[in-house]
């Protein structure tokens, strides 16, 4: 990826904070992020680290109040955040679509397959009913659904979890958009399947040109689809990286420790450990922020000034950053 | 599959797909006092239907010569004490409560539907708004509402109709926000939005449908209430007024002479007693054919 390339989708500073009862809940906090036409970016991190809320935050499907959407999505340089209603939803499904990660529940359950994607066709391309419905067939047929004539007309309770999903990117990919959300797109399906689904986005990826950004905490999912990574900690970005060199060289003790918490079969890794480890305790509440690093009260080389002062972002390369005090110096 | 496709029948709610709706029709068969209740609504609708076919003369005019009779072969169920025959006004008077309770029904479900609906789903500022007006609604007891509202609207049939049906209306929105409150956290509400779906349209294509159940179930009981109510209007003699042959209104009159002629009151009272028993027994049996927790 060359310098020359514009970014499709730059975020730049994005802050998502709820109001809660308890307290200000500050979900992402300064997020940069940039995706390019054509690729595939990995978010990785622990549950509650802000990946979701990054990807909702896009598209502004967070009920604002209570959530407080801040800084700069800039998508073909035009800021998403300065849309407003109309216009976001303009750009949903249309420009920018989601899957989510639940199939058995992000299907209508009183509406036809069919009618579901030839909805949204119908929305955006302004396209007559029975077209519409043409497309969904044909969108079916794409994603592998065998009879997807009939399948159109079934209602969800009659496929499985596998079909659903591939019926929700179905729908997804229906109006041909050029970013694609996949938030956690293979968690709640079995391994066979995952693997299915997962060359399915590769080949559409291909298909469609679409860039998709893969929201997951399964670094094995990344490492088959994503090329460019970066890994998320309690609401901050802690590492960018190319996909080889976060697997062949984490340099955030985070990252490290997510990788080490993988198992390899067979295989040493190059620090020469065989067992399995963990990462101690576990992701701070939001409410209470630890000072200075996000990460220091779980660091395994925790220095003094992790404690105090939150470190800075580093850049090493074009697309390798890491924010930790040792590579900061 | 089999496991998932069963778990996802005793999840799904709202407009059933086909094959679940005829299991639901034979669940609901199988109860025997929902079709008995079936049955009853079903022929007062064929007697309203028929009633001049059923009952050829008119229900209003008086004949004094033969008041307070007995039952006989020409008055099946005796004479009310203008000489006017019961059973003929029994007959009339299906029409007019399936009327009242149609018209109730649909008044409450016109207004309340799609203000529960806007309330469930914006929240805010807006469901504030109309949830404290229902809620103002709800403290008095349904039948005072309508009494007052009658105080102010004034007797007959159109006012009884709006009096019932506006202390019905916040009933409709509460049942309606809840379950729209519910569906809107469903996650292909999220995955519409995330298409671009208007707000109209997932209002009333993703979560309407969805609301279906518990409106049918309301539907059934509420019309079984507004014929009480109408009765009880009728009775208080602030409801539907003489000559039309309205049940509540037979039996007010039919008290001055219960002791003398038990009948003028009795039969409309079996009447008001069968509609409602129909209706409220159907009521049930949908809720339970229709519940989404009973496994089928």
């Amino acid at each position: 990826m060359n310098g020359q390339v514009k970014p499709l989708l730059a975020i730049h500073g994005l802050a998502t904070r709820f109001h809660t009862f308890e307290g200000m809940v500050n979900a992402v906090d300064g997020v940069d992020m940039e995706v390019f036409p054509g690729e595939t970016l990995g978010l990785v991190g622990e549950s509650g680290c802000g990946k979701s809320v990054t990807a909702l935050s896009i598209l502004q499907l967070l009920r604002c109040p209570p959530a407080e959407i801040r800084g700069r999505i800039l998508f073909e340089g035009i800021n998403l955040l300065d849309l407003g209603r109309e216009g976001i939803r303009k750009i949903r499904g249309n420009s920018i679509s989601m899957i989510f990660q639940e199939p058995m529940t992000s299907l209508n359950p009183v509406l036809t397959i069919g009618e579901q994607i030839a909805e949204a066709i119908v929305l955006h391309q302004g396209t007559s009913k029975q077209e519409a419905w043409e497309r969904a067939v044909e969108m079916l047929q794409m994603v592998q659904i065998p009879e997807p004539g009939a399948r159109a007309r079934d209602y969800p309770h009659k496929l499985s979890g596998g079909m659903r999903q591939r019926a929700m990117i179905a729908m997804a990919l229906s109006c041909h958009p050029q970013l694609l959300l996949a938030d956690e797109p293979t968690t709640a399906l079995d391994v066979t399947i995952q693997a299915q689904i997962t060359s399915l986005m590769a080949r559409l990826k291909e298909e469609f040109e679409t860039s998709i950004v893969i929201i997951t905490h399964n670094l094995g999912l990344i490492a088959e689809m994503a090329r460019r990574v970066v890994v998320m900690y309690a609401g901050k970005v802690v590492e960018e990286a190319p996909v080889e060199e976060l697997f062949k060289e984490p340099l955030h003790p985070y990252t490290q420790g997510l990788l080490g918490s993988i198992p390899w079969i067979g295989r040493k890794l190059k620090t020469g450990r065989r067992e399995l480890q963990e990462i101690p305790g576990i992701v701070p509440s939001p409410l209470e922020m630890p000072e200075g690093c996000r990460f220091h009260p779980r660091c395994p080389r925790v220095m003094d000034i992790c404690c105090e002062q939150e470190p800075p972002m580093v850049r090493l390369a074009e697309h390798r950053r890491v924010s930790c005090w040792l590579e900061a110096k | 599959m089999t496991e998932t496709t069963k778990n996802e029948a005793s999840r799904t709610q709202g407009r059933l797909p086909y094959s679940q709706l005829r299991r639901r029709w034979a669940k609901l068969r199988r109860n025997k006092a929902a079709l008995f209740g079936g049955i009853l609504i079903l022929i007062f609708i064929v007697i309203a239907l028929l009633a001049p076919v059923l009952f050829p003369g008119s229900p209003s005019a008086p004949n004094l010569m033969k008041s307070l009779e007995r039952s006989s072969l020409e008055h099946p169920l005796g004479t009310d004490e203008l000489g006017r025959s019961i059973l003929g006004r029994i007959i009339y008077g299906s029409r007019i409560s399936l009327l009242i309770a149609v018209g109730v029904v649909s008044f409450g479900l016109l207004i309340g539907v799609p203000l529960g609906l806007v309330s469930g789903y914006y929240r805010g500022k807006v469901d504030f708004g109309i949830q404290r007006v229902t809620d103002t609604m709800l403290a008095f007891p349904g039948f005072l509402l309508a009494l007052a509202l009658v105080a102010v609207l004034g007797v007959g049939l159109k006012n009884t109709v709006i009096s019932i049906g506006i202390s019905m209306v916040p009933i409709y929105i509460r049942l309606v926000r809840g379950c729209a409150l519910s569906i809107r956290e469903e996650v292909y509400v999220e995955a519409a939005r995330a298409v671009g779906t208007r707000d109209i349209v997932i209002l009333l294509r993703h979560i309407l449908p969805n609301v279906m159940v518990p409106i049918t179930v309301q539907t059934s009981l509420g019309m079984g209430m507004a014929i009480l109510f109408a009765a009880g209007l009728g009775f208080l003699g602030i409801g539907v007024q003489p000559p039309t042959p309205e049940w509540g209104t037979m039996l007010s009159s039919g008290r001055a002479y219960l002791f003398h002629s038990p009948h003028v009151a009795t039969f409309p009272g079996i009447a008001i007693v069968l509609a409602v028993l129909g209706f409220n027994l159907l009521g049930d049996g949908l809720r339970d054919a229709l519940d989404p927790r009973f496994r089928l």
